[in-house]
């Protein structure tokens, strides 16, 4: 068994608007893998949108990996380490960006784990439960490079082996 | 010539909405708009899927308020299974319900005040926005920004335990809840480590209530004349005139408590209750109709509600509401800013909430779902956080839901928005050369006080595509943007 230190893989979006649900599927993936890849210390979550109570969540995490849809112009999926004095002092929405939530955590608890944000491409952002048929192309590329990354504990020192 | 000044979006609410403020050349006023696009989506989606299917469905709608969906479907789902209307459901499928609900609303009204409002009261109104946020909040007052954040969680664990995952809870169903309280649950909430625990939130709760006491205090001319305008005020109240969050009858007052809806039985809602359509605005603006279209609007959610019930069943709340009523000499409380403080209240009274039902033994019981004769049409009605929530669900003879009508509680308050931003805009930016971000701001402040979920409002959970008309005095299109 692998044990590694705290992880958290955090997923969010709506999945009852098709590709925004990319984040969801990629922690049900995740949840169907730890179960055939027994290890200790990554743990899983999901929501519909981040807020200020994931400053908390994430707070007593080693790494956190945030994943979740994206519309913007890159290729399949990027993986971006998520750089807290980027955030925004936006607050169009009751919802809050990654940025924000490692800036708020190291505000409010003095320090926050090392967090990556992989975004993966989405196409079609309908009301319907179905990612498209890129989404999930997208999905299957996004997911073999953080699971291969994890098994290499490229992301963080294992504990142990 | 005159000014179009566009304020976008507006910040610190769910969405994007644009305000605009038209200035003549002398620089006067003279109209000033809430624009929301809204898109009707969702009552289509849910077109042709099995009724059963609805309470999961709806959660789609909104990251914000997934539960109040999710309890408004499943109500109007008991009526269609033939379970009743609310107080039909066994005692542990009615009470699992209310934890679930009260703690949805701990968490939502926890969210506003510490997330959204208090950097305006803390830093003022026209404070320097770049600590006017809850990072701000973080930084000053470290002790206050981990409270809002540690109320959030509590009422996101109850969800949890009640409702199950964050996304696709799946508690409430038709006819009842699928699971119940287990002990280890109940004591994690009553007896946990500090800060989580039902006492401490209790606490807490007082304590954000006598901020903003001491602030109204200090600054009581500001609050008091804030966008201070009459209006009917309508919501849920049970049927012996208690505040009751999660069930009722359908009650409305105007502006100087005289009911006008008269405890109504809310499956009848449409015989009362028509949405007019608006040129400039895709959000509907309902209204009472015995009284038509200028005189038969009102307001939802907190301040409504402290308007039109007669107690709070909850000895520390009700404490608080006398104290509440008595600024206003028992008279309707048409304060826009004192919404927060009917917010706060309510805060206090759903802490207590949760503390009552998880020493209600009926939690841990087995009995969870009741069905009778199945019926073809149900309307379910809870109080959301922002205010009254309607959804109205028809099915045909294959299971399949035919016709779904939603009111969200932003669009209850569409009217009385539009007309404190109007008061505002004709308060603050009158006659001045310079727009300043403190006045823009106050604007913001006046829509911010309804806590709207344009999102919601506008069935368009994920992005919703922002829109920028320009026209002239004729209303001729001289240019129109529209981002996703």
């Amino acid at each position: 068994m692998t044990k590694f230190k705290r992880v958290l893989i955090y997923g969010y979006g709506n999945p009852g608007r098709q590709d925004d649900g990319l984040g969801a599927a990629f922690i049900q993936k995740m949840e169907e893998w730890i179960s055939k890849n027994p290890c200790t210390g990554i743990n899983l979550d999901c929501n519909y949108q981040l807020n200020i109570e994931d400053a908390e969540v994430i707070s007593g995490m080693d790494l956190v990996v945030f994943v979740d849809a994206s519309q913007e112009v890159i290729e399949d999926f990027s993986f971006t380490r998520v750089d807290a004095s980027s955030a925004r002092v936006e607050f169009s929405m009751h919802a809050v960006s990654p940025a924000f939530v490692v800036d708020l955590c190291k505000k409010m608890f003095h320090d926050a784990p090392v967090t990556y944000l992989l975004h993966i491409k989405g196409s079609q952002w309908d009301f319907k439960e179905e990612l498209s048929k890129t989404a999930v192309e997208n999905l299957e590329k996004a997911f073999t490079f953080l699971t291969n990354k994890i098994l290499k504990g490229e992301l963080l020192a294992l504990e142990s082996n | 010539m005159s000014q179009k000044i566009t304020i976008e979006p507006v910040t610190r609410v769910e969405g994007h909405g644009k305000v605009t403020i038209h200035m003549d050349d002398k620089g006067q006023i003279t109209q000033s708009r809430l624009h929301i696009v809204e898109f009707r989506g969702f009552e289509r989606f849910v077109q042709g899927r099995p009724y059963w299917e609805a309470p999961v469905l709806v959660q789609r709608l909104c990251g914000i308020c997934p539960v109040s969906h999710h309890l408004a479907a499943a109500k109007a789902l008991d009526v269609i299974v033939g379970a009743g209307t609310g107080d039909g459901l066994t005692p542990t499928g009615e009470k699992m319900r209310r934890l679930m609900h009260y703690g949805q609303f701990f968490q939502s009204h926890a969210l506003h005040f510490f997330h959204l409002s208090s950097p305006d009261f803390l830093f003022g109104v026209d404070g320097d926005p770049a600590i006017r946020n809850i990072i701000g909040v973080a930084l000053t007052y470290p002790d206050l920004a981990v409270q809002g954040v540690m109320m959030r969680k509590f009422g996101q664990e109850i969800i949890r335990a009640t409702a199950g995952k964050k996304i696709h809870g799946t508690g409430a169903i038709p006819g009842g809840i699928n699971k119940n309280l287990s002990i280890e649950e109940r004591d994690e909430f009553l007896k946990g480590a500090d800060p989580l625990n039902a006492d401490k939130m209790i606490e807490w709760a007082q304590g954000a209530l006598d901020f903003f006491k001491n602030y109204y205090a200090a600054n009581k001319d500001f609050v008091d004349n804030f966008a201070q305008f009459p209006s009917n005020h309508m919501s849920l109240v049970r049927s012996d005139g208690a505040l009751d969050l999660y069930h009722g009858r359908l009650r409305a007052v105007d502006a100087e408590g005289k009911k006008i809806l008269h405890d109504i039985d809310y499956q009848e809602y449409t015989n009362y209750i028509e949405e007019e359509v608006r040129s400039w605005s895709y959000m509907k603006f309902p209204y009472l109709k015995e009284y038509g279209k200028e005189n038969g609007w009102y307001r939802v959610g907190p301040l409504a509600r402290l308007n039109t019930v007669d107690f709070i069943p909850t000895p520390l709340a009700q404490r608080e509401f006398e104290i509440y009523k008595a600024l206003t000499n028992g008279k309707p409380n048409n304060h826009c800013l004192h919404t927060h403080y009917a917010r706060l209240i309510e805060t206090l009274h759903a802490a207590e909430m949760i503390r009552e039902l998880l020493n209600d033994p009926d939690l841990l019981g087995n009995d969870l779902v009741i069905k009778g004769t199945k019926q073809k049409e149900g309307v379910g009605l809870i109080e959301a956080p922002r205010g009254t929530l309607f959804h109205h669900y028809r099915i045909n003879d294959d299971d399949q839901i035919e016709m779904a009508n939603l009111i969200v509680s932003t669009t209850h308050n569409n009217e009385p928005m539009n007309r404190s931003v109007n008061f505002v805009a004709k308060s603050v930016m009158t006659g001045k050369d310079i727009i300043t971000e403190g006045m823009m701001n106050s604007v913001e402040v006046a829509i911010r006080a309804y806590d709207p979920c344009l999102s919601c409002a506008t069935h368009a959970l994920g992005k919703m595509p922002l829109e920028i008309t320009l026209v002239d005095k004729d209303n001729n299109i001289i240019d129109r943007k529209k981002s996703h």
